[in-house]
């Protein structure tokens, strides 16, 4: 399936849509500019931190609610498009439900066992408890409200068509979002035969039963890092800094790298892709699941 | 004596915060450098976790501009999910925090939220990130800040990482905060550390060059200093050559 089939076909406007969780690695933009160029509406956005990617969503106007622990842009500071849309509500006012990262993990922890809430001993003293309604503080303790997802988009290093997904490298809140969420969306560097995947089945990150869409998708994560693939494309996320400190500055980057791109294939013939490829393997030692 | 700046001097400062054999969560920026030179000099058997989930003895090898960029994947003791990090943190397992942030107060809260009114602020700041859950529950933590009145205020508006609070005794504890809070600010200009069991914090020692006066006039409360007021040890050749090998092309520690 193309991305743009699966925005179209399991993303429609209103949908709470969890993305970047897994922190700065493996955010899929390539499925963000889509949701752009396709124009959806009153979005809620749920993730721990997105680098840029939320940031750009808020600023094209797809975005009604924010729930997450921060955004902005991770090695260059403030988010310029979550700031406007905050302080002068441009291009539209957003609600913001602050988390911390522990406690966004944990609301999607409760949405995938099913229960109302989770208690934790974070955020006893913080003001975040304040302008949350989804946080209530009793007992020494801060109950967490479940946040229950329609769509987790993740992308991954390979998946096969059956959409069992193979991550490897630190994975944020990635395992909690996809369960919580009633459908996951993979964006992948690879498709590959179901004998790779099944081959180590500790490494599939979601039950084949929640994948609804498996989207072959090179690059999809850029200028986010991909374990084995790519680096962080540094001066790309600085380019996007100063460029959307303004609105105007913002919609000639939107045109450039989203509107006037017609999808991630050509967006990548833009990039500099070697000077972000990573070209030196380090291979792990294949597990040995012998039965017999 | 070779020229610095004020960062590679907060990297230093930072750094000589981690005791060896300490669990460090490592924040992002400045505090990744100072993990990196405590590491290689007095802290050699520190590991440092990080809340994308990854564990780490040994320093990254390369630039790292995010916590999760490859280098610091490749050769780390644990890739993992989040969650687990901050089960270790919730434990108590964590001994030493660092935090970034836009505002700090007297007594060590810190505002990473909002400015102004938070239905319509005047700023809107990225959040708290894990900060919250690292003021919360590391055994300490470490703030690092340019030294500007502006951002060293008398009370934050928005608490988004409590350190101790309205000031009173036993605030933390009062309101079932399991970690030790706040240690020290390292700013532009000295180091602010706090009385043993919290409270309100003081000008412990003068960054080399700086004087009491300019301390005080870019500190937005009536700041207490100690009577054995230090210089600031300058950091070492070792420290600099450690710092610069991390960050060769100075991008977190020339920039103003």
């Amino acid at each position: 399936m193309t991305m743009a089939e699966a925005i179209e076909r399991f993303v429609p406007d209103g949908s709470t849509v969890a993305m970047g969780v897994a922190l700065e690695p493996l955010i899929p933009f390539a499925a963000g500019h889509e949701l752009i160029r396709r124009r959806r509406r009153d979005l809620e956005l749920v993730g721990p931190i997105s680098d840029a990617l939320f940031d750009q969503l808020v600023g094209a106007g797809c975005v009604r609610r924010v729930t997450a622990a921060w955004v902005g842009n991770v090695s260059e500071g403030l988010g310029h498009c979550y700031r406007r849309a905050c302080e002068q509500a441009v291009p539209r006012s957003i609600e913001v439900h602050d988390h911390s990262n522990f406690s966004i993990s944990l609301a999607l922890w409760a949405a995938a066992w099913n229960v109302p809430s989770l208690p934790a001993r974070t955020l006893l003293g913080s003001d975040i408890l304040r302008t949350n309604p989804n946080l209530q503080a009793g007992e020494g303790l801060v109950h967490v409200s479940a946040v229950r997802p329609d769509v987790a988009i993740v992308h991954v290093q390979r998946a096969d068509e059956h959409g069992r997904a193979h991550a490897w490298g630190p994975l944020g809140i990635t395992e909690e979002a996809g369960l919580a969420s009633e459908r996951v969306i993979i964006s992948c560097e690879q498709v590959v035969d179901a004998s790779v995947t099944l081959s180590d089945p500790n490494r599939i990150l979601f039950p084949e039963t929640k994948v609804v869409a498996v989207v072959h998708e090179p690059g999809g994560a850029h200028p986010s890092p991909v374990q084995g693939f790519f680096k962080r494309d540094h001066p790309f996320h600085r380019d996007y800094a100063e460029r959307s400190r303004s609105v105007e500055g913002f919609d000639a980057w939107l045109q450039e790298w989203v509107l006037g791109v017609s999808d991630r294939g050509d967006y990548m013939r833009r990039v500099d892709v070697e000077a972000i490829r990573i070209k030196q393997a380090r291979l792990s030692v294949p597990a040995d699941f012998g039965d017999d | 004596m070779t020229e610095y700046s004020a960062q590679e001097l907060m990297v230093a400062i930072a750094s000589r915060e981690i005791r060896d054999g300490d669990l460090v969560f490592v924040g992002m920026r400045l505090p990744i450098l100072a993990y990196a030179v405590a590491r290689n000099s007095h802290a050699p058997a520190a590991r440092g976790l990080f809340e994308v989930g990854l564990m780490r003895d040994q320093p990254a090898s390369r630039f790292l501009g995010t916590m999760g960029d490859p280098p610091n994947v490749a050769g780390a003791l644990w890739a993992t999910r989040m969650s687990n990090a901050m089960a270790l943190m919730a434990q108590g397992n964590v001994d030493l925090g660092f935090i970034g942030g836009a505002e700090v107060d007297r007594f060590g809260n810190l505002n990473t939220s909002y400015v102004g009114d938070p239905g319509r602020p005047r700023v809107k700041l990225p959040g708290s990130g894990g900060g919250a859950d690292i003021a919360i529950l590391s055994r300490r933590w470490v703030t690092l800040m340019g030294h500007e009145r502006r951002r060293l205020v008398e009370r934050v508006a928005f608490v988004t990482s409590p350190g101790y609070g309205d000031g009173t005794p036993r605030w933390r504890q009062r309101h079932g905060l399991l970690g030790g809070g706040p240690v020290a600010i390292i700013t532009t200009l000295a180091v602010l550390r706090f009385p043993d069991g919290g409270g309100e914090a003081y000008l412990a020692s003068l960054h080399p060059g700086h004087a009491v006066d300019e301390v005080l006039e870019n500190t937005g409360w009536d700041l207490q200093v100690a009577d054995d007021v230090s210089e600031t040890t300058p950091p070492t050749e070792a420290e600099l050559a450690a710092i610069r090998r991390f960050d060769p092309d100075g991008f977190w520690t020339r920039a103003s």
